[in-house]
């Protein structure tokens, strides 16, 4: 992805006094979330605990009561649809295509901000598409219908779509759900190394907390609509915060394989580590 | 595979509407097999889809031929393509340009509007069956024009005053849309579900205001609505043309400039704001201007059942394209009206069928068959 002119480094999103809620519910008060630039940050706690929420305010999908959201100097609030399509993309956490797309057509719509009337398509659109088709294994599936392929495969190619926008910053709603183990790594390897060819800034949600010590530079453990702890996994993930964020007793080592730290359930409270758990919204 | 030079795209960016004529454009594919570069959307897709426009323009071309050309006295082809070309003569003249030609071109229009309106309606919902004609905006427009004509005192559609009859319409139609996005609008967005639901019920109750309306008018009124309101293109004249060509003039570019929304509309909300398209407005301008459309080809031609509940349907079959292709739903609503016209003039002549019994008695097992695959989906489509 050397060519992906418009995301060079990433850029930094900090979230201040952001208070979050659907109508009458309000899910989080007075939240801080700091997100450093080129990294990959994710967004770990129990259901309902706000991170999806969270997550949504810093794409803008949710407007905060109040607080405001920065994406390097500048406060989303004021920018116009199509500048923060240009700077932040978004992966929804059910995203729905009209049936019988093909996946070339889905990729495509991801240049939608980059095109003008006059300029509905050019050749470094379709440059960017084949990249992204490229960087994200689907390019065999490019003429294939989006119903077709497994769900693994389908992630992917919204993942493709969320690249063809070209954007320093992505953020993922748990793009691993619904997704068996291997495929779930399959994703997360390719989220990192996507962040690693280009420096993109990439935040995600996610369920499964050793997946996330193993994938994140960054860890944001949220509970309650508050951010419990935050910052690299082997740094704040310790028996005590697994207690305090998943009301879980458990051990932590050091994952013989990648070095980052690994969280075992002790036995009691619950027989089995969660594992992502479909229809949580928040 | 860069060898394609950046030429300007034309304004609007339909598949349907590619000309080939841009052969500069045309670039071969490595990547994925022989593929025809020829816009935004599949490429793959293009060659079916200008196929397709080009079928349906030209079965929208012979229907109307044929339509100005049989009757109760039959007036050859070639005379036919003489008049319309200018160099008729005499009688064969008199009757297509003063008697059958209005009457064919007004169908050509309203089908265009009605088929442009439901691609809209049905695109925006997320839902096959939120249809203009379905969910009380024809309903609406029907009631608009009803009170204009009894209220006007105007004599209805076919005596030569056109009169209130759309300013009524218009004014109907777009009051309905709007309480019906307003009921059905909650928790930021409007489901095609509750739009569904919400605009049967319009429907229910506008028909009931109509038919209020019309048991208190004097009979003489009341039975010219009710030809007007069972849809008919009998005797239309000029004026119809002219009110149903300009509101396409106005309102098919303006709906044309709104048709990258309109194709992401088809995606999640979260998608679609996403890729940095302000649904909110987006949405609400193109059911504005749909509900305009479908508003005046209502007031036309009456609220001609199916066209716009079909016609996006059967276009979206025949271009092959994901979500619903906008100007060959118009194209098809063409096609189908001027058809189903023709039908209803000849299958009992010399009886002649108003074309709303036509389009109602074919849309009718279409309806019960969308109905039955919605219930089982389970998702109301």
């Amino acid at each position: 992805m050397t060519a992906t002119t418009n995301a060079t480094a990433g850029a930094a999103l900090k979230g201040t006094g952001l208070r979050l809620g659907y109508g009458e519910r309000t899910v989080a008060e007075e939240l801080d979330l700091d997100i450093p630039a080129g990294r990959v940050t994710a967004l770990v706690g129990p259901n309902a605990c706000g991170k999806s929420t969270a997550l949504r305010a810093l794409a803008r999908l949710l407007k905060p009561t109040a607080g405001t959201v920065h994406l390097g100097d500048e406060d989303i609030a004021g920018l116009g649809a199509r500048d923060l399509a240009l700077k932040l993309s978004l992966l929804p956490q059910s995203p729905a295509a009209p049936d019988g797309i093909t996946v070339r057509d889905l990729v495509a719509r991801g240049r939608t901000p980059h095109q003008r009337w006059w300029r509905q398509w050019s050749s470094a659109d379709d440059a960017v598409v084949d990249r992204a088709l490229d960087a994200t294994g689907t390019t065999e599936l490019a003429d294939r219908g989006l119903d077709e392929l497994s769900g693994g495969q389908r992630q992917r190619v919204w993942i493709a779509m969320a690249l063809a926008q070209d954007t320093p910053v992505l953020l993922l709603d748990e793009p691993t759900t619904y997704l068996d183990l291997a495929h779930q790594v399959d994703v997360l390897e390719l989220v990192a190394a996507l962040n690693r060819e280009d420096g993109r800034t990439v935040v995600m949600v996610l369920h499964e907390l050793n997946l996330a010590c193993r994938y994140a530079d960054h860890l944001v453990a949220m509970r309650t609509g508050r951010v419990v702890a935050a910052g690299p996994p082997g740094e704040i993930v310790t028996p005590d915060l697994v207690r305090e964020v998943f009301d879980l007793p458990a051990t932590v080592i050091t994952c013989p394989v990648a070095g980052t730290p690994l969280v075992i359930p002790e036995g009691g409270r619950r027989p089995r580590v969660p594992g992502p758990k479909a229809g949580d919204t928040a | 595979m860069s060898d394609r030079p950046e030429t300007a795209r034309p304004a609007n960016d339909r598949p349907e509407t590619a000309r080939p004529a841009g052969g500069a454009t045309l670039a071969a594919r490595p990547a994925s097999g022989l593929r025809v570069e020829l816009g935004p959307l599949g490429a793959r897709l293009r060659p079916r889809v200008a196929l397709a426009a080009t079928g349906l323009a030209l079965a929208s071309f012979a229907a109307l031929v044929a339509s100005v050309s049989l009757g109760t006295f039959a007036i050859p082809v070639p005379d036919v393509l003489g008049a319309l070309f200018g160099a008729g003569s005499g009688d064969a003249d008199l009757i297509v340009h003063e008697l059958r030609l209005p009457r064919a071109l007004t169908a050509l229009l309203v089908g265009t509007a009605f088929g442009i309106a439901g691609a809209v309606y049905q695109a925006v919902t997320r839902n096959p069956l939120a249809s203009p004609d379905l969910i009380g905006i024809s309903a609406g427009a029907g009631a608009g024009a009803v009170g204009a004509i009894l209220v006007g005192g105007v004599t209805a559609a076919g005596a030569g005053t056109f009169g209130a009859v759309p300013f009524g319409a218009l004014a109907g139609a777009l009051t309905t849309a709007a309480v019906i996005y307003l009921l059905a609008y909650r928790g930021g967005t409007v489901t095609g579900y509750r739009f569904v639901l919400v605009g049967l019920a319009a429907n229910g109750a506008l028909a009931a205001v109509t038919r209020w309306m019309l048991a208190q008018a004097d009979i003489d009124q009341a039975s010219r609505a009710m030809v007007w309101l069972t849809g008919s293109l009998n005797g239309r004249g000029y004026e119809h043309v002219g009110w149903a060509g300009t509101a396409l003039l106005l309102l098919v570019p303006l709906t044309l400039a709104l048709a990258r929304p309109y194709q992401l509309l088809q995606f999640d909300d979260d998608t679609a704001r996403g890729l940095g398209i302000p649904i909110d407005r987006a949405r609400v301008g193109l059911l504005v201007l749909a509900t305009c459309l479908a508003a005046l080809a209502t007031a036309a031609a009456g609220p001609i059942a199916f066209i716009a509940l079909g016609a996006p349907q059967i276009a979206r079959r025949l271009a092959g394209t994901a979500g619903i292709p906008l100007v060959l739903s118009g194209l098809t609503g063409a096609a189908l009206l001027l058809l189903a016209d023709l039908a209803g003039r000849l299958v009992f002549s010399p009886v002649e069928l108003p074309v709303g019994i036509i389009t109602g008695a074919v849309g009718a097992p279409y309806l019960l068959l969308l109905l039955a695959r919605a219930n089982r989906s389970g998702q109301g489509g």
